[in-house]
């Protein structure tokens, strides 16, 4: 019976499985063999070992491009957090009713195509966008200010791309959270501030840590908001691999970067994984201690 | 809340309006002005609806959907196929290596660009010609591993004993199927479907790597970004309007059908 279960199921998923190899397995692993590959003369593949493609990424000027991306998917990832915990932890508080209504429109503009939401600041930030016309409405006179194509515009680009995702994440610990804990708190003499940081922030961090990570990866391996929003100034990881591929025919390189990228964003996400294991396993020792 | 001070409430409701006008002005902005009477694209001058007209006569915009339409049907199709036999085997066998999950969910974060460069690379060794068909070959990508999870999410809640119940009873696999475990999970496959559908809609790098050169297979975003890289325009706004317009459409719709399951 059970080896039958087995056979059935296998077959089930066969036809999925094989497309994903077929179409996402040796692919990827095509590119990963690219990356050790030379670049022939004519902007060919020269299949002959080498070492140099990744030995490139660490060339100041391509590890200063992941520094940097590294840097702006940072500050977006800092920026949506503080942001989304506070709209999170408003949704929170709210009556209980409202809250499905309020989280349903803090998701909705996720479910619009994200090209036509960062195209949406470009109409926003253009030097006759909203922004300028409101500076003059107040009484500016002077040239209107740059916006696009700033570094500025593309991390505002990301975080309100990736700002829904982090509300979700944070409502969900801040949801189920015990009032009583709180109110325990404050009845022992601590401050809301205190109570703030040292109960209720502790409780909720696996829910930041999984926004945080959510965004952070997508933000680094990004390519279309710095495209349209830094105006091809503020070149990204994504950017480079892109340009590799598309212009400057140089495949090999391209492929090394594509696989340093995986390797950053699965470092990062193991490293959430390992820390959420080790806080369920304290979680449920203090539970075990609150049973005693 | 009742414990909390008017002013602590206060702040909580100016958190949540400033929240919210982040998230809707740029949209807000948008889709006003893709009714604006003036050529201006920023700058409101009457309401019209002009830019919608001419979107209807702009030849390249119309083949450009036609091929998005195609590129969506016929990915969602295969993948809501593929998607739900997937979910049902692994649910079905319910102990699973972390490489099979692994492999299900890489489609879901890998950077688009990553799968892009790996996909064009693949059909040029391969010397695939490349259009609309390998557009559709990789969408199905990404659009399984969505669809599978929507599903299993459904199936978490699924009692297999009445599947045993009915073979017992002497219905055929394919009769218990029909009968007992695709009523059940029927709304996660819409709602699987209705994803997929708009996620093909809307994507771009994949479709821009593996449509080739040439007009014949570009898909709306890829339309759209050609226009963008343009300048901003009326009729852009127009377009966005729509498109916007149909993806949460069918996005709140799939989460109607599937409540809470994508939320979470």
């Amino acid at each position: 019976m059970v080896s039958q279960i087995r056979l059935r199921s296998s077959l089930l998923m066969a036809p999925a499985l094989a497309w994903l190899t077929a179409l996402m397995v040796v692919p990827c692993a095509l590119v990963l063999a690219l990356a050790f590959f030379r670049r022939g003369i004519y902007g060919g593949i020269e299949y002959t070992f080498t070492l140099e493609n990744f030995g490139l990424v660490f060339d100041p000027l391509y590890a200063g491009i992941f520094l940097n991306s590294a840097r702006i998917a940072g500050t977006a990832t800092l920026i949506a957090v503080v942001i989304g915990y506070a709209a999170a932890y408003a949704i929170a508080a709210a009556p209980r009713r409202l809250q499905p209504v309020f989280l349903f429109f803090a998701v909705l503009p996720f479910w619009s195509n994200y090209l036509i939401r960062t195209y949406a600041w470009i109409v926003l930030l253009n030097r006759e966008g909203l922004i300028t016309q409101l500076l003059r409405w107040l009484g500016y006179t002077g040239e209107p200010p740059s916006m696009l194509y700033t570094e500025g515009a593309v991390i505002a680009g990301l975080v309100y791309n990736y700002l829904p995702f982090v509300i979700l994440a944070c409502y969900a610990p801040l949801s189920r959270l015990n009032p009583e804990l709180a109110e325990a708190s404050r009845d022992l003499g601590a401050s809301a501030m205190t109570t703030f940081r040292r109960v209720i922030l502790p409780l909720t961090v696996p829910g930041i840590a999984a926004g945080a990570v959510f965004v952070f990866v997508l933000s680094i391996g990004n390519f279309v908001t710095p495209a349209l929003l830094g105006g091809g100034r503020f070149q990204m990881i994504g950017n480079l691999v892109y340009d590799q591929f598309l212009t400057a025919n140089d495949w090999p390189f391209g492929a090394a970067l594509a696989m340093t990228l995986i390797a950053i964003m699965l470092l990062v996400l193991t490293a959430q994984a390992l820390a959420a294991d080790r806080a369920s396993g304290r979680t449920a020792e203090a539970k075990g201690g609150a049973d005693v | 809340m009742s414990e909390r001070s008017p002013a602590t409430r206060r702040t909580l409701w100016l958190v949540l309006s400033l929240v919210f006008a982040f998230l809707y002005t740029p949209i807000a902005v948008l889709v006003a002005l893709s009714f604006n009477q003036g050529g201006l694209p920023t700058v409101w001058s009457g309401f019209s609806l002009k830019w919608y007209a001419s979107l209807a006569g702009n030849a390249a915009i119309l083949s450009a959907a036609l091929n998005t339409l195609i590129v969506a049907l016929v990915s969602t199709a295969i993948a809501t196929l593929l998607g739900t036999l997937l979910a049902i085997g692994v649910e079905m066998r319910r102990q699973y290596g972390s490489g099979l999950e692994a492999l299900i969910f890489a489609p879901m974060i890998i950077p688009d660009i990553v799968l892009a460069i790996a996909l064009l690379s693949f059909f040029s060794l391969l010397d695939f010609t490349l259009g609309l068909h390998t557009i559709i070959l990789a969408h199905v990508v990404f659009n399984l591993a969505f669809v599978c999870s929507v599903v299993r999410a459904r199936l978490k809640s699924f009692d297999w004993s009445i599947v045993e119940a009915s073979a017992d009873l002497g219905a055929s696999a394919v009769t218990t199927f029909r009968r007992v475990t695709l009523p059940v999970i029927l709304p996660a496959v819409v709602a699987g479907a209705l994803l997929a559908f708009t996620l093909s809609v809307d994507e771009f790098i994949i479709a821009f790597f593996t449509a080739g050169a040439g007009r014949a297979s570009t898909t709306l975003p890829m339309q759209i970004y050609a226009m963008i890289r343009f300048g901003i325009t009326p009729e852009i706004n127009a377009l966005a309007t729509i498109v916007m317009a149909v993806s949460i459409t069918a996005l709140t719709l799939s989460q109607r059908l599937n409540r809470g399951v994508i939320g979470q």
